[in-house]
């Protein structure tokens, strides 16, 4: 056993491919999991925005109209649709993953993926619409 | 259905081989023969020098895993029908060095088990009195499904970051140390914590979930890690909530 564990890790006449720097297109589920990371982007940037929106309604009404003209440029409100769409779709591959990290188990049996992934969803669209509701009332 | 198929077997052979080479073989199609009959046609019948591992031809050893048309395989379970037309292209598991043609140096995976204390750990001594560890069956169902692993390393060669960082302690060890911390007889969760929540532990994990997807046992290992990362963060916060508590 010692010999296995301590046998050399380098061995001249081994054959050691390397990992290609395009491995993620080796597959489309490793292109799929590649996305699901890049689009983490698409989430720091509309927290960001949100954190502007609250602190230009913060300085008054004056400052939120300066915001909100700049958020109407239509670049901004192009990107905005690209940001969206990265964000539904981390949103709903993460919900999708959350039940093999989380283990319920009510009176000893393992409560149902598809329950955990509802119940993630339904939170996600109830703190949206109250987000939406606070933001039509401003 | 065709009369026969060919195989495109990965041939390295160090003392002539500087890369590997693909060697072509025709074998027959048989309704019930799997990737690794063919093989064993190529080695009986065909060409006595090429080296490949297997042991139960029933899905139980976990010796005879390897790539098959790019996707890890366990060959005694996978069907030479379902690839048909062919060529069907036979390469030594991904992310472990070649020793031979087919064959691939686990060595690397055996310290990594090793590093994850696969066994219970106790240092009370038996506590029954007959010296056995008394468990339900709701307490065996907790784990079960993370004791399943065949150590057949498919796992191991489906997952990225495996192949970018050698030294990840990867998928079936962790399942495995999961296996042992959810184990109602085991102590043993904080001295594998420790070893896991540094470097090369459970946080080189992306979750790509591949593990899981290869996994012919069932086994889940994607699903253990993450697990065992939420397990560590609550410990995390619960020891700054409560330092005093541990
Ligand atoms: S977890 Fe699954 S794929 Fe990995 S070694 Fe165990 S049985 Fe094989
Ligand atoms: S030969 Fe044992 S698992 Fe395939």
């Amino acid at each position: 056993m010692a010999g296995t564990l301590d046998a050399p890790r380098y061995h001249g006449r081994w054959h050691r491919p390397r990992t290609s720097v395009f491995w993620w297109l080796e597959s489309w589920r490793y292109t799929r999991f590649v996305l699901r990371e890049l689009t983490s982007v698409c989430v720091a940037w509309t927290a960001l925005v949100l954190m502007a929106y609250v602190g230009a309604a913060g300085l008054g009404a004056e400052a939120l109209a300066t915001f909100l003209s700049w958020m109407g440029a239509p670049w901004l409100v192009a990107w905005h649709v690209v940001v969206l769409a990265g964000l539904v779709y981390h949103s709903v591959s993460w919900f999708s993953l959350a039940p093999s990290a989380m283990v319920v188990r009510v009176g000893g049996r393992r409560v149902p993926a598809s329950l955990i992934v509802g119940g993630n969803v339904a939170a996600w669209v109830v703190v949206s619409a109250a987000l939406l509701w606070l933001a039509g009332r401003a | 259905m065709a009369a026969t198929v060919t195989v495109e077997v990965a041939r390295y052979r160090p003392e002539r081989d500087a890369e590997p080479v693909f060697q072509q073989y025709e074998v027959p199609v048989r309704h019930e023969w799997v990737v690794l009959d063919a093989l064993t046609h190529v080695k009986d019948e065909i060409d006595g020098s090429v080296a490949f591992r297997w042991s139960c031809r029933m899905g139980v050893c976990g010796s005879c895993g390897m790539m098959v048309n790019g996707q890890p395989t366990l060959t005694c379970a996978s069907y030479l029908t379902d690839h048909l037309p062919g060529p069907i292209r036979i390469e030594p598991l991904r992310h472990f060095p070649v020793i031979r043609d087919l064959v691939v140096d686990l060595a690397s995976f055996l310290r990594k088990l090793r590093r994850v204390k696969p066994w219970i750990v106790r240092d009370d001594g038996p506590v029954e009195p007959e010296g056995e560890y008394r468990q339900t069956p709701e307490e065996l169902e907790r784990y079960h499904q993370f004791s399943q692993c065949i150590n057949c390393l498919l796992c191991y060669s489906a997952c990225p970051i495996v192949g970018l960082e050698p030294d990840f302690t990867g998928p079936a060890a962790i399942a495995l140390a999961q296996r042992y911390n959810l184990d109602s007889r085991d102590r043993g969760a904080r001295e594998r914590l420790e070893a896991l929540s540094g470097d090369h532990g459970i946080w080189d994990c992306t979750f790509v979930g591949e593990c899981t997807e290869v996994c012919p046992k069932n086994v889940d290992p994607a699903g253990a890690i993450q697990q065992y990362k939420l397990a560590s963060a609550l410990d995390t916060l619960r020891s700054f909530v409560l330092p005093w508590g541990k």
